[in-house]
């Protein structure tokens, strides 16, 4: 494990800040009036707009589904996966070249369903990505069947009957898994989810941003409405929205070689992701400052100091190629 | 008396007990006494006690493929000779415990010669002299075995020091001298047995020795490692699988390169990360076995549509399922041409040796960027496990071709990005049906990939006439392939023009042909090779023409359904007459192309099922 500890992140940063309109591809987004899925598009834009990014340095990698399409309209490198493979594309792209910013996006049947052993190995590498999930409960593109995130009992107007399978709980699972950063936001509270993405392209190391959205055609449970309602909690009304900070609960880990404070914190982190509440809580549960994979690689292989992955010199000027296989081949020469 | 200029050897046991050092170390002592060696090495889904084997065939000659029958058989427990006795020529000789093995309740050849070895007793003695616990040094069994088998092939113990210090170099070379010492013993043991001096197999000494340290003592697995590296691959993802996780080992031993072995969390993982890696411009590969390469195929789609450079090396072992996953079998070529859903170009290669693995290795990568699409190489286990000793690599002057990768996009200034960002139309129609690709991170460059149907920019489309364009775009691609990559990589042939009768044949089975075609000549026999390395695209032309200018066709592929035969017969229309299959998991004999071609010509039989080795 790496010894020194780079906690900064260094990201690649324009001297102009870009209006958000012209990080908007000409592709003109093909969901639901209604979706959240414009929410937190929009609010991807923001955030890049916000930290300046260089946006020819960013790849946003999207899986299948109504949220697979947002890699189309971002104006960057937009690469559009397969169901369930995003993070897989997210990790190969940002080991090779480190240099680059790696977003993924996904619903959360692609991420947390058919994706579901991806997501949980991406905790243990703690790849310098941000890994937004658009969850709506629902599998909008294929007519609204239930996702892993559907609470049992629950029967939104497409299903024929109340789903009868167990809901996961998203954000207990990545602080399980070594995710490094995890948060929650709601994709039409447009400040807090673009604070909440910035946060997370900042942290360096695996990020989860678990995004609460409507889905106006399939999920009539969690309709727009539902966000901004209040709630009575007894003695008043309370908005549905909470943000973790009025809770007085603090979930960063100040010093990760404190091992008793580190597990500590982590369970509390559980615990809160796990509080019943009636409200809808959004903000940071968990972040924590560990060497990322990056890292730890440069430890097994000193090379990587110098160069990224896939610009390791191996050819001249001419093409030729120049690799020295001498210490390939000293074990088979006789 | 006469000494002979080639033999075959073997040495078996439970696995973990050895067996692959010890034949390594034979192999490199005949290498250093200047042989020319082939090994094939035998083992079973079992990481200790179920028994294995290696065979070693070492030659004045160069040498490419095992004969069924053994010279000597090494053995230091019980098993190995009760299955193997009976494949002692007569006359040959069977190294043997004598407190494990009782050779008269053996099934082999009454003229075979015993040579019983006290492994015990050469210990114990050497424990005495070491001041050291028996039990610590039972390792030296192996290098009780080899050295008695190389006394009595009348090989000098020089010999033995010398491929000693090459086996145990670096932090290991401390292991050379109690090595040795063991060796010593077992010389001496063998040279008191009276009859030791009269075995008939003694090897005669190398007239044209190689020099030294010219030569490489080479696996199929590290041949193809090694190809990547010169290719500059600093990247391969893989999910543990038997044999494919070989070639991943050796590589991640060698991080002095700068290379990334990422063993991901699965099989769809590896070949999803490969295209992402891929796409942001890295020369990447992921390796993998059958039930792998299955899970890959989706992976593999995607690549083709978005047109994006990713190697998969697919090592073949024995299907269909979990099949027989030490064993060798051709068994992936109909599925590999195939793989994935809906029509897309994919370039397959198969290298039939070790320097086609290289080749390949190098070579795979050229081909992937230039024509910008999935390369597919299939290596049988049986060349990936198997031991050659062949000449060094020529790897100077070889040429990277990095083909439309964008790296600067000329027409556009960064310098203030406010007034626009503009899209790169990454998938523009071109005459060759090859677009350039910017790499992401390059100004200018952006664009956009999808799995879906997709415009020039990368945008999702279902216009009807987009997609026509796009799939004759990406088709086109495969026809310029066909038409650039040189001959000498997609097929050859070897042995006499005109010959009386062709073989067809493919991967491995290479060496067991090309040794075989060295007895037709001397036998008068007019035979020749025709070895094909490109399965797509086919070269549907020149193979066409080959075939229909030989007299007689027999095609050998070690799979139940003579896949080759029906690729051949999809691309050309001709119907291979004579066909040869092996469907055991184990790989052909230089015996069994021999006796292929005699029920062939003899017999003019259609098909003939080969079943040798154990």
């Amino acid at each position: 494990m790496a010894t020194k500890q780079q906690t900064e992140q260094t990201l690649p940063t324009l001297d102009v800040k870009l209006k958000p309109f012209q990080l908007r591809s000409d592709k003109n987004p093909d969901w639901c009036p209604g979706c959240g899925d414009f929410g937190i598009v929009n609010a991807i834009q923001q955030a890049v707009s916000e930290l300046q990014l260089q946006p020819w340095k960013v790849e946003f990698f999207a899986g299948i589904g109504c949220s697979g399409k947002s890699a189309q309209y971002l104006q960057a490198y937009g690469i559009h996966t397969l169901h369930g493979r995003v993070l897989p594309y997210a990790l190969g792209a940002k080991i090779a070249n480190p240099n680059n910013v790696v977003i993924a996006t996904g619903g959360d049947g692609d991420g947390y369903g058919i994706g579901a052993g991806h997501f949980l190995h991406a905790g243990r590498r703690n790849v310098d990505i941000t890994y937004i999930v658009f969850n709506n409960e629902v599998y909008g593109l294929t007519k609204g069947q239930a996702s892993p995130t559907l609470e049992v009992g629950m029967q939104p107007k497409s299903l024929a009957l109340p789903h009868i399978s167990q809901a996961i709980n998203p954000l207990a699972l990545a602080i399980a898994s070594g995710y490094t950063f995890v948060a929650r936001s709601y994709a039409f509270d447009a400040k807090h989810l673009k604070q909440t993405i910035m946060d997370a392209i900042n942290h360096r190391g695996v990020s989860l941003v678990d995004v609460h959205q409507p889905c106006p055609t399939y999920n009539d449970l969690h309709p727009k409405e539902y966000y901004t309602e209040t709630v009575n909690s007894g003695q008043s009304e309370l908005p549905r929205l909470q943000y973790l900070e009025e809770t007085g609960y603090n979930g960063f880990v100040e010093d990760a070689s404190d091992l008793e404070a580190y597990q500590a914190k982590k369970i509390a982190a559980i615990a809160e992701a796990y509080r019943l509440t009636d409200r809808v809580v959004l903000g940071t549960y968990w972040k924590v400052d560990l060497p990322t994979y990056a890292d730890r690689l440069e430890t097994n292989i000193p090379l990587l100091r110098e160069y990224a992955p896939m610009d390791v010199p191996f050819h001249d000027d001419n093409m030729i190629a120049n690799t020295d296989l001498s210490s390939a081949c000293e074990e088979f020469v006789v | 008396m006469s000494r002979i200029t080639e033999t075959s050897w073997m040495i078996g046991g439970p696995q973990g007990s050895g067996v692959d050092s010890s034949a390594t170390l034979f192999a490199r002592a005949m290498a250093v006494a200047g042989f020319w060696v082939y090994g094939k090495r035998e083992y079973h889904s079992n990481i200790k006690g179920k028994h294995s084997y290696f065979q070693i065939r070492a030659s004045h000659d160069v040498v490419r493929s095992h004969i069924d029958p053994i010279h000597m058989l090494a053995t230091f427990e019980d098993s190995t000779a009760v299955i193997h006795a009976h494949e002692i020529l007569p006359e040959g000789a069977l190294i043997y415990d004598p407190g494990l093995t009782k050779p008269e309740v053996l099934e082999m050849d009454a003229s075979v010669k015993l040579f019983p070895l006290d492994y015990e007793g050469i210990i114990r003695e050497l424990a005495e002299e070491e001041g050291k616990p028996a039990a610590k040094l039972a390792i030296v069994k192996n290098t009780i075995s080899v050295a008695a088998s190389l006394a009595l092939y009348g090989v000098g113990v020089d010999v033995l020091e010398e491929a000693l210090k090459g086996l145990f170099h670096g932090k290991k070379s401390k292991l050379v001298g109690i090595n040795l010492k063991a060796g010593i013993k077992a010389y001496e043991a063998i040279k008191a047995i009276a009859h030791a001096q009269d075995f008939k197999y003694q090897m005669q000494e190398q007239p044209n020795k190689p020099e030294a340290e010219s030569r490489l003592l080479m696996n199929g697995a590290a041949a193809c490692g090694i190809g990547k590296l010169k290719a500059g691959m600093r990247f391969q993802t893989y999910y543990s699988i038997t044999p494919a996780v070989d070639e991943c080992i050796y590589l991640e031993q060698h991080s002095e390169y700068g290379i990334v072995v990422y063993q991901a969390e699965d099989e769809i993982a590896s070949i999803n990360m490969a295209n992402g890696a891929a796409v942001t411009g890295a020369r990447v590969a992921t390796a993998t076995s059958g039930p792998g390469f299955c899970l890959k195929a989706e992976g593999i789609g995607w690549a083709g549509m978005n047109e994006v450079p990713t190697v998969i090396f697919n090592y073949m072992r024995g299907g269909p399922s979990t099949g027989l996953p030490t064993r060798s079998e051709q068994g992936d070529l109909l599925f590999a041409v195939n793989i994935g859903h809906g029509d897309f170009p994919k370039i397959v290669l198969s290298p039939g040796d070790m320097e086609e693995c290289f080749e390949d290795g190098f070579n795979c990568f050229n081909f992937a960027e230039r024509y910008q699409t999935p390369v597919i190489v299939l290596v049988d286990k049986a060349l990936a496990n198997s031991t050659q000793s062949i000449k060094k690599f020529a790897d100077q002057g070889l040429r990277v071709d990095r083909g439309k990768r964008v790296t600067k996009v000329d027409s556009y200034d960064p310098a203030d990005p406010s007034t626009g960002l503009p899209k790169f139309p990454r998938f523009q129609i071109t005459e060759d049906g090859i677009s350039p690709r910017p790499i992401p991170g390059t100004p200018g460059g952006i664009h956009f990939l999808t799995g879906d149907e997709h415009t020039e920019y990368g945008f999702i489309t279902e216009e009807p006439a987009v997609r026509m364009q796009m799939m004759e775009k990406r088709a086109r691609k495969l026809l310029v392939a066909a038409n650039e990559i040189p001959e000498h990589l997609q097929f050859k042939v070897y042995g006499p023009e005109n010959a009386d009768l062709t073989i067809i044949g493919w991967g491995s089975t290479k060496g067991a042909v090309l040794d075989a075609l060295e007895r037709f000549a001397e036998q008068g026999k007019s035979v020749n090779y025709l070895h094909i390395r490109l399965m797509s695209p086919f070269p549907v032309d020149a193979i066409t023409r080959i075939l229909n200018n030989a007299k007689q066709r027999l095609i050998i592929e070690s799979n139940f359904t003579n896949q080759l035969a029906k690729l051949i017969r999809q691309e050309t229309g001709i119907d291979i007459e004579h066909k040869a299959v092996k469907y055991t998991g184990r790989p052909f004999s230089q015996c069994e192309i021999l006796e292929a071609v005699k029920e062939v010509q003899e017999k003019q039989s259609r098909k003939v099922v080969l079943i040798n080795g154990h």
